[in-house]
């Protein structure tokens, strides 16, 4: 295949900043959604709440579905000394790219047609489907062979494939057999949607796997047993636990017992982060120098918090007070921003280091951003979790006050949230300036002599 | 390794195959059909939930339909009319008419109140 030329930022570095776009736009987006909560009304003819909220739910997912992409195929071809192809990785970007705009646009045009996370019109979920498929592809030439792999290897495969085959099942509702019962429709749904976050997480999780491999520079934790273990043990949640999102829905009890059980099994894996937890923090003395690393503890910290939430929820009498609340919302943006977030932002952090020039020299500005933004979300979801449970109140209540009260009592939960969202977005903006900058600089910093051309690796 | 790996995805297609079988009591006109892409295509779910499912600004519609001094006349007068968070939709009365025959549907198909939901010792809940 064609070499291109040096001058030429490799594709997967593109995708890692088209993701890194879409987290700003994506947060900015979930700003004009909380003032939406915050003054009823606001925005109402220009961006009102059923475009803004597909707006940020989408941009934020193609942030995580890019960025983990990008860091898995980038890693894969570090491990392996060459990407399969360049080419295919520069169709994926062109395709996701052009699925964005595309998406983005009908959102703001009004223009709707698909369900809950995938707005958009049906017709765009191909291009969507077509990336990933080249993704995969790409995945598994770099990889080369299955034998004697280590676990995140089989982590990314397994987020790969499992996404072409989820991602399908979630437009069965397509098909008149699906689409003609609400709850058939639902439950398949929300079958799909729940092993779809598997999938990204199986990505995202490898990636900081292997992140850590790479900076203790000890092959052996990724080898062991109990590593494998571990991952039969996610999958298993990823294919059987959904139904804790669907306890309400009509549907057998056995599959709600099922999802109930299994989802269970994660409190081994609770169990075992608090045995741990010595280890891990003279581990963290070790490496905390290291600007990934600081992430990758971050993400430990929210792992810890949401998995005893997600534990909570998953037990149907704790879910019947939860559900419908915006106690889902937190558990939603907590592991999403707080671990899926801040994984990537290690993976993006190491990926794009070095990119002209080292991201030494502002590792005191990112740090900060960090610090702030670890804090911030802790009221960003502090906020979100009172209102959830007022209004988990409200609904168990025998004389419920007009809807419309009961969310003008909120108010100044909501306010606390927008706030803590906007010092949020202004963190997030602090760590991800020097990465865009230090790209930037590949074009625009001369360098001493005049025949040196600008080397991206 | 490889084995585990087989059997868990031979287990999962099996019960997947399994949950699109499922049976449903509901039986249903086009019309609902045609209300529920109305549903989708206006993107009603960005502000209400259908089984607690949705976005958060505006209330859960799943028995809308039943609930006392609500009911079509309502339903419509909202979509038609809006209210100060809510966008007034331009739709046509067989469309406001598909999209009632909608949320009828999901009204009759079970409860998505939880106050109708007895819970148990083992932490499981009965209802619907
Ligand atoms: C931008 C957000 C938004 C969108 C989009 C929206 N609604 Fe609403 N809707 C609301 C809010 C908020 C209320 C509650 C108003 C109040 O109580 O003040 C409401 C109330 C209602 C009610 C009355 C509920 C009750 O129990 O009293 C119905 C019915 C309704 N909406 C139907 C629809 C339908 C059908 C659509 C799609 C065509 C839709 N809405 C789209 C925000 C929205
Ligand atoms: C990396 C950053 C973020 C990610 C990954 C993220 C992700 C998400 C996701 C997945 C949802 C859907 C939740 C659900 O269905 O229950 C959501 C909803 C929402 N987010 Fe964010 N979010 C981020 C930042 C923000 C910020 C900074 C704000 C601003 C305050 C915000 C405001 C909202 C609002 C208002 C909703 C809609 C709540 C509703 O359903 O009514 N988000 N977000």
């Amino acid at each position: 295949m064609e070499q291109l030329p040096e001058t030429n930022l490799p594709a997967t570095k593109k995708i890692i900043l088209t993701a890194l776009a879409l987290l700003l736009l994506g947060m900015f987006f979930g700003i004009l959604g909380s003032l939406q909560y915050v003054v009823p009304g606001i925005l109402k003819t220009q961006l009102s709440f059923e475009k803004i909220r597909p707006l940020h739910v989408s941009s934020v997912v193609f942030w995580i579905m890019l960025a983990a992409s990008g860091g898995v195929l980038t890693y894969a071809g570090e491990r392996s000394g060459k990407l399969f192809s360049r080419l295919l990785a520069k169709i994926q970007w062109l395709l996701f790219l052009f699925s964005v705009v595309a998406i983005l646009t009908s959102y703001m045009l009004g223009i709707f047609g698909g369900r809950e996370y995938w707005e958009f019109p049906p017709l765009l979920a191909i291009p969507v489907w077509l990336g990933w498929l080249l993704f995969t592809i790409n995945l598994v030439g770099t990889i080369r062979t299955f034998k004697q792999q280590p676990v995140y290897v089989w982590m990314w495969l397994t987020g790969a494939f499992g996404f072409l085959f989820i991602f399908s099942e979630s437009y069965l509702w397509m098909l008149p057999f699906f689409q003609k019962s609400i709850v058939r429709d639902m439950t398949v749904q929300w079958k799909s949607y729940g092993s779809m976050v598997g999938c990204w997480n199986m990505l995202v999780y490898g990636s900081g796997i292997y992140l850590m491999e790479k900076i203790s520079k000890d092959p052996t934790p990724a080898r062991s047993r109990m590593a494998f273990a571990l991952y039969f043990l996610s999958l298993t949640n990823l294919m059987f636990n959904w139904s804790h999102h669907i306890y309400t829905l009509p549907i057998l009890p056995a599959i709600k017992h099922i999802g109930y059980l299994i989802s269970m099994s994660e409190l081994y894996i609770l169990g075992r982060i608090i045995y741990k937890w010595k280890s891990s923090v003279k581990e963290a003395r070790k490496f905390e120098y290291q600007l990934p690393y600081r992430f990758l503890i971050a993400a430990d910290v929210w792992v810890f918090l949401n998995l005893i939430l997600a534990i909570l929820m998953s037990i149907p009498a704790v879910n019947l007070y939860t559900h419908g609340t915006h106690i889902t919302v937190a558990h939603v943006m907590g592991t999403t921003i707080g671990i899926n977030s801040m994984l990537l932002m290690a993976v993006v952090t190491d990926v794009l280091d070095n990119t002209c020039r080292s991201l030494y020299i502002y590792q005191k500005k990112i740090t900060q951003g960090l610090v702030t933004a670890n804090l911030s979300l802790f009221v960003f979801l502090g906020a979100l979790l009172m209102a959830g449970i007022k209004r988990s109140q409200w609904q168990m209540s025998d004389h419920r006050v007009p809807f419309g009260e009961m969310m003008h009592n909120l108010i100044p939960y909501f306010i606390l949230f927008s706030m803590a969202g906007i010092v949020l977005f202004g963190a997030f903006c602090v760590m991800v300036y020097p990465l865009v900058k230090n790209v930037w600089a590949c074009y625009t910093v001369r360098q001493p002599q005049s025949t040196v051309t600008p080397s991206f690796n | 390794m490889k084995i585990v790996l087989a059997s868990l995805v031979f287990l999962f297609l099996m019960y997947s195959a399994f949950i699109y079988q499922q049976p449903v009591k509901e039986e249903t006109m086009p019309e609902v059909v045609r209300g529920k892409m109305i549903w989708q295509e206006k993107n009603c779910t960005a502000c209400h939930q259908l089984y607690g499912l949705g976005g958060f600004l505006g209330p859960d519609l799943t028995n809308v339909y039943s609930q006392e001094g609500k009911g079509a006349p309502y339903i419509k007068a909202f979509v038609q009319g809006g209210t100060a968070t809510m966008p007034a939709f331009n739709l046509s009365e067989d469309e406001l008419n598909c999209l009632v025959a909608f949320l009828k549907h999901t009204d009759e198909s079970g409860s998505a109140d939880p106050r109708k939901f007895k819970i148990r010792h083992d932490g499981t809940i009965a209802g619907n």
